[in-house]
């Protein structure tokens, strides 16, 4: 807020004494000022800035019109309209979110969607912040384990999600090994529609578990030991500890780490695209998928254009709520 | 003066890096358990008969526990694709397998095309970067120093680009991309379809402003004064004060480019222009289960280098996102 008021002071500050330079200079000498200055005395210290500013705002205005507010407003449009990208498009009204809506693809997508973030939200909620609060307890071995719950983050998503295919596999996959030897009945995890849904979940789970952790750990390194002394010594427990002093003390980025993960998980896609196609049965089928579905295999833009423009209006409301809050806390 | 332009500007790169430290000193000398920051158990219950049992089986559950978890599947991936055909199919598996040879390995480099894959991901990380940083940071120097005409503006719209995923508007990006308006071109499979998009990046905006926000006005006035340019003010000043967020800034950007998938899977469909996560995934019906476990491990392996060098970098710029994004 300082720098609103002080940039223009400092513009004028420089203005003055330009003038100041250019009096006496100019008369004195009887010769004209520098290029620079002449020109700078056409436009005026003002638009020099605003000159100078716009160049250097030149590329990312460019990239940011292209590429993220023109697409915006193109989605709107699209979704409205018949397109094939031959012909002329035709205005259709909501013809688009009628046929989308029709599709039994739709229902299942959105269920889909919904059951997978709150499944992701019980194992890759709770679990990291449970995983931090033992680490952060922990006096030997962090810079390990703290190494090794991230090593799944730094993998690409793609190799995560190809190695668990295999994983998966009914036949010599490590799954059903593991509960051959557990002597547990084997599963067809992606193959069924009961498991295929909890499967892309664990996958999920296993690749971005590392960065919640990380970040409450960081978080729970910020909670005053002097709260805990004085909690031990009310007679609180470990646990009425945990309840009464950490999760007041990091109620924030708890918050904003919910919203987070419900925005990222919303989106699914790369999970069913390359595990599952959807299947079997649209038993795993997703919002993002679907419109993927509907621009590259049935050839409808507008169709995927009203799924794009239907999720963005969920996420919008989650993701206000996020910037909201990190903006009131910055 | 120059303390305390390094001083000022608060890092936000930074905190994780006091706290490694201190648990290096933190690890009990002499057997006992004394701690610099109090948790939520406090070292003398820790110090106590029950509390040390407790504490021992708890970190030996989770060493062995995480081990498992984490680590034994990239073991399990690295060893799968040294075995042979049969081997890799026998039920019960061996969990060695009975030859380590890297053949596997080789004819997942041979037939999968990877070193294009690997070549084109480079090479499109590489770019991205460097548009992004110069670009972002020119926007960023300028709504936060400069202040022009409809700064504000401008300010606001690029972080309302923060609000919407970019997933939900792959289909307009898409169409853009193929036919972008007004100049007409279509940049569906060349390296542009990865570089500029990366550009329009909110949180890089947001990052750097803010980090921008905070270098004292009053110095750059002086050197204004001077009769430094914009240009020099922030090569001279600007920059060399902001190298832990550009540092941020850069990993962020190259590691997004690495592991997306969903944007260039539409945009870079030539097999010839594929990254190596959508070259991998695009060949996955067509390979032998272990020459497609080979070719996993070398995807992975440019990451996990840079994860192992850049480290602490990556956990602390992970933070400053989370926490404050």
């Amino acid at each position: 807020m300082t720098m609103l008021e002080s940039t223009p002071r400092g513009g004028d500050r420089r203005a003055a004494r330009g003038g100041r330079a250019r009096g006496p200079g100019g008369g004195r000498h009887g010769r004209g000022g520098r290029s620079g200055r002449s020109r700078g005395a056409r436009l005026g210290p003002a638009a020099r800035r605003n000159i100078s500013a716009y160049g250097f705002l030149s590329g990312a205005l460019v990239c940011f019109a292209f590429f993220s507010w023109y697409p915006m407003i193109r989605e709107f449009v699209l979704s409205f309209q018949r397109n094939n990208f031959v012909d002329a498009p035709v205005w259709v009204g909501l013809d688009n979110f009628r046929t989308v809506l029709q599709d039994p693809a739709f229902h299942a997508a959105w269920v889909n969607t919904v059951a997978f973030t709150l499944l992701a939200l019980v194992f890759g909620y709770l679990v990291p912040f449970a995983i931090a609060l033992v680490l952060n307890e922990l006096r030997h071995a962090r810079a390990y384990l703290r190494f090794v719950v991230y090593l799944p983050v730094m993998l690409p998503p793609a190799v995560s999600v190809l190695l668990f295919k295999w994983f998966y596999d009914p036949g010599p996959g490590l799954f059903n090994q593991v509960l051959r030897l557990a002597h547990l009945p084997a599963l067809s995890w992606l193959d069924s529609t009961g498991t295929a849904l909890l499967s892309l979940v664990i996958v999920t789970t296993w690749m971005n578990l590392g960065t919640g952790t990380l970040i409450y750990l960081a978080a729970l390194q910020t909670v005053p030991g002097e709260l805990y002394e004085a909690a031990e010594l009310d007679g609180a427990g470990a646990l009425r500890r945990v309840w009464h002093v950490t999760i007041p003390q990091t109620r924030l980025i708890l918050l904003v780490m919910l919203l987070l993960q419900i925005i990222a998980t919303m989106q699914v896609f790369i999970e069913p695209y390359l595990l599952t196609g959807g299947g079997p049965e649209d038993a795993t089928i997703s919002v993002v998928y679907l419109m993927y579905r509907y621009a590259f295999s049935y050839g409808n833009f507008g169709g995927g254009s009203a799924l794009g423009l239907m999720l963005m209006l969920v996420l919008i409301v989650f993701s206000a709520a996020y910037l909201r809050l990190s903006r009131d806390n910055t | 003066m120059s303390t305390n332009l390094t001083a000022s500007p608060r890092p936000p790169a930074s905190p994780l890096a006091p706290a490694t430290r201190r648990e290096r000193r933190r690890r009990g000398r002499g057997g006992r358990f004394t701690s610099e920051q109090r948790t939520i158990i406090s070292s003398h219950q820790l110090n106590s008969r029950w509390g040390r049992r407790i504490y021992w089986a708890v970190l030996a559950a989770t060493v062995v526990g995480f081990t498992a978890v984490f680590v034994f599947p990239l073991y399990w991936m690295v060893t799968g694709a040294m075995k042979t055909g049969p081997e890799f199919a026998r039920i019960p598996p061996t969990y060695v397998p009975s030859r380590f040879s890297l053949d596997g390995y080789r004819d997942a480099w041979r037939l999968m095309n990877l070193d294009r894959f690997m070549l084109n991901t480079l090479q499109y990380a590489v770019g991205a970067w460097a548009f992004a940083l110069a670009f972002d940071v020119g926007a960023a120097y300028a709504l936060s120093k400069l202040r022009p005409l409809f700064g504000n503006v401008i300010l606001l719209m690029m972080l309302a680009t923060l609000m919407i995923p970019p997933t939900v508007l792959l289909l307009p990006t898409y169409l853009t991309v193929k036919d972008v308006p007004i100049v007409r071109l279509d940049l569906l499979n060349t390296p542009w379809a990865i570089w500029l998009p990366a550009v329009a990046n909110g949180f890089n905006i947001f990052l750097l402003k803010r980090f921008f926000d905070s270098i004292p006005t009053e110095l750059l006035e002086a050197a204004q004064i001077d009769g430094a340019s914009p240009w020099r003010i922030l090569r001279s000043i600007v920059l060399p004060v902001s190298r832990p967020i550009l540092g941020v800034v850069s990993i962020f950007t190259v590691v997004n480019v690495w592991r997306d998938f969903a944007w260039p899977l539409l945009a870079l469909q030539d097999p010839e222009k594929m990254t190596i996560s959508v070259g991998i995934a695009s060949l996955r019906a067509n390979m032998p289960q272990t020459t497609m476990t080979a070719a996993l491990v070398i995807a992975s392996l440019p990451t996990i280098v840079v994860f192992f060098v850049f480290q602490r970098h990556i956990m602390a710029g992970l933070t400053a996102g989370g926490l404050k994004g």
